[in-house]
């Protein structure tokens, strides 16, 4: 009675609270979130000051970032727009970062110590070109001043304000400046480029009013290629378009003389096409040729001299002023395992300031760039730290022959997540490494306990906190009852893989696939998917699950692809093949073989399939199957929707039994003048779907058309498909459609006037959510369709179900002809969105939720019955028990449910939900440069005790109750024994 | 959901007549986002999550992104004419979208309003509609709410039957209760003192 009275009372009144959140302190128990900047592509320290050393980054991603020196964390850092590309970084006065960004035309000062933007500039120019940043302690009008060469005109801006002090444009059509160099000291400036090609031009400016001082101007007999490298301040060494002949130009004091040496003159062997590498070590510059880097030094007038030949393995850093007068540049070699990092002075090439073996990861590939700094020792020698950006995007530290710490930067760039379970716990194999005994376990509780009674003192506290977040049972390297524990299988743009526990986000191992590596034969190697090839259960336990790694050798579709076979468990890759053919859709197949391997149907571009693996036992499969294989593809530029099956066998020259023939079954052709296709969406091939019957209001039944090949697609006018606002609502159109991917048949079509795109949808069990912008009220809307299956509406008829003739139990098939019905309704939604999901349990029993990814890169969890067509203003009583919402023009937000409560996963690109084996729970990775992971459930974990369920008050409860049964029966003895006496 | 608390924050977006040296058609759109120092911080005992500087400004749905300046001004230079729609991205605050119409005829002319309740913008000033919390508030520690958790229902029901059914008993008729307790005893219904260890004693 006492345990059924409480059972009732404990779920009387878990759900009281309909709210799913998150208090503040339970922040980090189920969630991790880690922040990333991607691959360095510019480096500036800031060592100069006492107290924290910096140094200020900017990325590919277009993130501008300051790092700890000392442990790598990040101070501060922001993300600019996908068009707002970083062109240069500086720091100014010691206490402004600096960045030119957009082709040169932005210019903005942020603050060293907390990134507050001070300023921002828009620079504009006559036309388009490079852009040059160069920062000056030239002081004009008492302020210290930037220069900045960008579309075709030459701004000094002030450092204070962003003030533009004076400009001058160079207007001339043919002119292509390469350098904008200020001699150290002095007042004027030298902009050097050159005009048609074959013209060197010089103009030398007043750094102080941006008067023209002098032009020269020098024609040439060979054209020039690209680059110059600047050797002094009034030098610099260009290669004419064979890149055959050196030329190095000196124009001291505005007279310009050039002596030509052919390259072949300075190495003995045939060199082949060179070219000039960026550096700015005085002295001495640096061409690549198909062999080799070869380093040349210019000794007085004209005298050059090769001082080292390397391999292409080989880094160099910009020069790094150390003292007067004095340069230093950093060089880094691979030799095996290790690197070798060489500190030289830039004067003499024979000695080495600093000469470091480091042992390196394999994983990390090659060094792609570095970045030096130097620090005063004790002794007042100098001392330097490089900052290496490796193959896979990391980022080093490497001081006195150790690596200081390094980042994992690959992250930032995920394109593909997969899944993958954990080892089963073997008995008699400790996995965790502190195992709690009952002690501990019970002072944890009482510890808890007394948080609940607000008894603890602030040491309890943080010992209480300590223990929730670091407890040894979420990062257990094992398999767990609830299905908590997993592996995230990531893959980065840098062809590299690495595998995360949802536990803690810890990087279980990494490994840089060899099949995504550069080569003679895959010149630029791209990674496509992930896909689960081998998940073993039942009869083949003792293998490894496994990972497919799909890749193509270049950026179009009839590239050659690769394949890469990774075991989930320890990242070795065991196999590794390149194509003959090429990629164009992966199909993982329901069917696998005898050691769990899945088939997979690779299609390539001229509508071949391939069957892997290849296996006899996988053809057999295979052919008992061959019939029921449809697949489609989606043609965005034509807008053309094709439905295939298999034919034959290949009918090439060569005989390859897994290749196929396949035959175009329908096809969907859009009129390219009005539609566009612009968006598909399809379920997710693991759904699970409890119950296709959902009952309504007043005993009523409707069925869910519940189809795997129902494709969503959503096409726009031609002319509204660019940004928002460039067309007006009567030229602009949405159009979605739903269609059987088998048959071709288009199920449902709908027209939403006047709204354009960026469409974002998603589709689960038979109803489908996606995200438009209505132009007509200027705002985003969110529409939902829901699909009904009409022919099974007259199942309800008891007589039918009595006399057997019913079609409840005939399979659902793409051949029959369904009748479908379908619902739909609209609503406005506030934000634009970035990416959208749904909730996925493991039986699909728990109800659904969105997970919407916002432009303020937050996560946002939407009931689903806000987005139910059957709202209306006013529910029936019926209506509203069955948990109708009235409806409301706009879909609320709720800031509770922010699945990422008050963090950013910033930059987001894409939200993974993965199903837990407890049916309340999915598990949810958010990954754009950040990354985040939650354990989320959509109607509370009703199917478990939360995390904060006190034992030690149940048992302190139970310990009370059994002492007050004692403590009464006590009295009431007493009692009788004095009523007898009376 | 707490209560809103009275918004502090002020966004006050102007349109400075902007003109571009550039391309013809390109306008500048300047605005500005104020916060008051002090307010809205520490009233409800946590620290404000976002802070200035990781205000974001987007411009269509991310299309230009662009940041604050220490007094709160942006602009977005280089913007076709047309209708744009610009949003606010600040951890804790809940901003409306603006709907802004550049003209193209009368240059520099810009037109704002909210989105979220089309409310015009005349002077181009814009308030966030409210504050975010994000996190549930815990309840403060009371009697109550450990009374009412289910191990203090149960201890609560149990002390109840305890003390205040002897006050029942007491309360009646002393005939009524003897006849009671035969009636029980006929009937042999196990007492609470017969069905522990040694009850069967008397």
């Amino acid at each position: 009675m006492a345990i059924m009275s409480f059972i009732f009372v404990f779920f009387f009144f878990s759900s009281l609270q309909p709210i799913l959140s998150l208090y503040e302190d339970q922040v980090g128990l189920m969630d991790w979130h880690q922040q990333y900047i991607g691959k360095v592509k510019q480096a500036v320290f800031h060592t100069h000051k006492t107290g924290r050393k910096r140094v200020v980054a900017s990325t590919e991603q277009n993130i501008i970032a300051t790092l700890d020196l000392r442990s790598g964390e990040i101070f501060w850092r922001h993300v600019l727009g996908p068009n707002d590309v970083v062109d240069g970084i500086d720091i100014a006065l010691g206490k402004y970062v600096i960045t030119l960004s957009s082709g040169g035309s932005i210019l903005r000062a942020w603050n060293l110590p907390d990134g507050q933007m001070v300023w921002e500039s828009s620079l504009h120019g006559p036309k388009h070109s490079k852009s040059l940043l160069l920062t000056t302690n030239l002081i004009i009008e008492k302020d210290n001043s930037l220069i900045v060469f960008s579309n075709g005109r030459l701004n000094a801006v002030s450092c204070i304000d962003g003030e533009v002090l004076w400009k001058k444009d160079f207007e001339e059509e043919s002119l292509e400046v390469q350098q904008v160099i200020q001699p150290p000291g002095s007042d004027f400036i030298y902009v050097v480029g050159f005009a048609a090609s074959s013209q060197f031009e010089t103009y030398k400016i007043n750094a102080k009013n941006g008067e023209l001082l002098k032009h020269e101007s020098t024609a040439f007999s060979d054209r020039f290629s690209g680059e110059v490298s600047l050797v002094s301040s009034e030098t610099v060494a260009a290669l004419d378009s064979t890149g055959s002949i050196l030329l190095t130009i000196s124009f001291h004091n505005g007279k310009i003389s050039s002596q030509q040496i052919p390259v072949s003159n300075l190495l003995e062997d045939s060199p082949g096409l060179a070219v000039i590498i960026h550096s700015s070590v005085t002295g001495i510059f640096a061409i690549k040729t198909d062999a080799a880097t070869i380093f040349i030094r210019v000794i007085g007038e004209g005298k050059l001299e090769v001082v080292e030949k390397t391999n292409h393995e080989t880094v160099v850093s910009d020069a790094l002023t150390i003292s007067e007068g004095q340069q230093a540049f950093a060089l880094v070699q691979h030799a095996g395992s290790n690197i070798h990092l060489t500190v030289k002075p830039a004067h003499d090439w024979d000695s080495n300031l600093l000469k470091e073996s480091i042992k390196m990861d394999q994983q990390r590939g090659f060094v792609h760039k570095v970045f030096i700094n130097n620090y005063i020792r004790t002794d007042r020698s100098h001392g330097f730290r490089a900052l290496i950006v490796m193959e896979d995007h990391s980022l080093l530290l490497l001081q006195q022959g150790a690596i200081v710490w390094s980042r994992e930067d690959g992250l930032a760039s995920i394109i593909d997540v997969t899944t993958s379970e954990l080892p089963v716990e073997k008995a008699g194999v400790s996995v965790a490494k502190v195992e709690l005994n009952l002690f501990e376990w019970l002072k944890g509780h009482v510890l808890k306990l007394k948080g609940t009674l607000m008894l603890a003192t602030p040491e309890d506290i943080a010992a209480i906190q300590y223990m929730r977040l670091k407890s040894s049972e979420k990062s257990k390297m094992t398999r767990d009852h609830n299905g908590f524990r997993k592996l995230l299988i990531a893959l980065t743009r840098a062809g590299k893989l690495f595998a995360l526990h949802t536990g803690d986000g810890r990087i279980v191992w990494s490994h840089l696939l060899q099949s995504l590596h550069k080569s003679e034969s895959c010149r630029q190697p791209i990674g496509l998917n992930l896909h689960q090839w081998q998940v073993p259960h039942h009869h083949a336990l003792d293998e490894n699950p496994s990972v497919l790694v799909v890749g193509r050798c270049g950026p179009s579709s009839d590239a050659l692809g690769v394949l890469s076979l990774v075991d989930s468990y320890t990242g070795k890759e065991f196999s590794s093949l390149r194509l003959v053919h090429s990629v164009a859709q992966v199909i993982p197949l329901p069917y696998t073989d005898s050691t769990e391997q899945r088939l997979h149907l690779l299609i390539d571009a001229d509508k071949h399939a391939h069957l892997y693996p290849k296996t006899p036992e996988a053809i057999d499969i295979f052919q008992s199957e061959f019939a029921n294989v449809y697949w489609y593809s989606v043609d965005d530029d034509n807008g053309i929707i094709k439905g295939y099956a298999l034919k034959t066998k290949c009918s090439g020259n060569v005989a390859d039994e897994f290749c196929f023939d396949s035959r175009e079954l329908w096809s969907i052709v859009l009129p390219s003048e009005s539609e566009k296709i612009i968006t598909t969406a399809t379920r997710k091939l693991n759904e699970a779907v409890h119950t296709q019957a959902k009952l309504i209001a007043d005993q009523d039944v409707m069925y869910k058309y519940i189809s795997s090949n129902l494709l969503f697609v959503a096409t726009v006018a031609p002319k509204a498909s660019g940004e928002i606002g460039s067309v007006t609502p009567e030229e602009s159109w949405l159009v979605v459609y739903l269609i059987d991917t088998v048959t071709g048949r288009v199920l449902h079509r709908m027209t939403h006037h006047g709204s354009q795109g960026p469409v974002q949808a998603v589709l689960s069990e038979n109803w489908v959510v996606y995200h438009y912008f209505n132009l007509r009220a200027h705002r985003y809307e969110m529409s939902v369709i829901e699909i009904y299956d009409q022919s099974r509406a007259d199942n309800k008829d008891v007589w039918k179900l009595v006399v057997g003739n019913h079609n409840l139990t005939s399979p659902v098939s793409s051949y029959s002809r369904a009748e479908v019905i379908t619902k739909s309704q609209s609503y406005f939604f506030t934000h634009s969105l970035k990416a959208i999901a749904v909730t996925l349990t493991v039986k699909g029993i728990t109800s659904k939720q969105l997970l919407i990814g916002t432009i303020g890169d937050q996560v946002l969890a939407l009931d689903k019955r806000f987005l139910d067509p059957r709202r209306s203003v006013n529910p029936t009583q019926a209506e509203r028990e069955e948990g109708i919402i009235p409806l409301t023009d706009s879909l609320p937000i709720i800031p509770q449910s922010y699945i990422t409560h008050s963090l950013r996963v910033e930059g987001l690109q894409s939200i993974i939900t993965v199903a837990a084996k407890l049916e309340s729970t999915t598990l949810v990775f958010a990954h754009g440069l950040d990354l985040f992971f939650t354990h989320y459930a959509p109607s509370r974990t009703y199917d478990s005790l939360t995390e904060d369920f006190s034992y030690a008050l149940l048992l302190i409860t139970i310990v009370a109750l059994v002492a007050a049964i004692f403590v009464t029966w006590i009295l009431s003895q007493r009692k009788e024994l004095q009523d007898r006496w009376r | 959901m707490a209560a809103v608390t009275p918004l502090l924050l002020l966004l006050l977006l102007s349109s400075a007549p902007s003109f571009s040296s550039g391309s013809r058609n390109a306008y500048n759109i300047n605005g500005r986002v104020k916060i008051p120092q002090g307010l809205g911080l520490g009233t409800k005992g946590y620290a404000l999550p976002g802070r200035m500087s990781n205000v974001k400004v987007l411009l269509n749905g991310g299309q230009n992104i662009t940041f604050l300046r220490p007094d709160g001004y942006f602009s977005f230079h280089n913007i076709p004419a047309g209708t744009h729609l610009i949003e606010v991205s600040a951890i804790g605050y809940f901003f409306s979208p603006v709907r802004v119409d550049v003209s193209a005829r009368t240059p520099g002319k810009v037109q704002a309003a909210l989105t979220e309740n089309r409310k015009g913008l005349s002077e181009l000033v814009l308030e966030p509609l409210r504050e975010e919390q994000y996190y549930e508030i815990r309840e403060p520690f009371s009697i109550m709410s450990l009374l009412k958790s289910p191990m203090g229902l149960m201890v609560g029901f149990m002390l109840a039957v305890a003390f205040l059914m002897p006050k029942l008993v007491e309360n009646m008729d002393l005939e009524e209760m003897r006849r009671a307790q035969e009636e029980m005893r006929s009937q042999g219904v196990p007492s609470l003192s017969s069905l522990l260890p040694g009850g069967a004693m008397n």
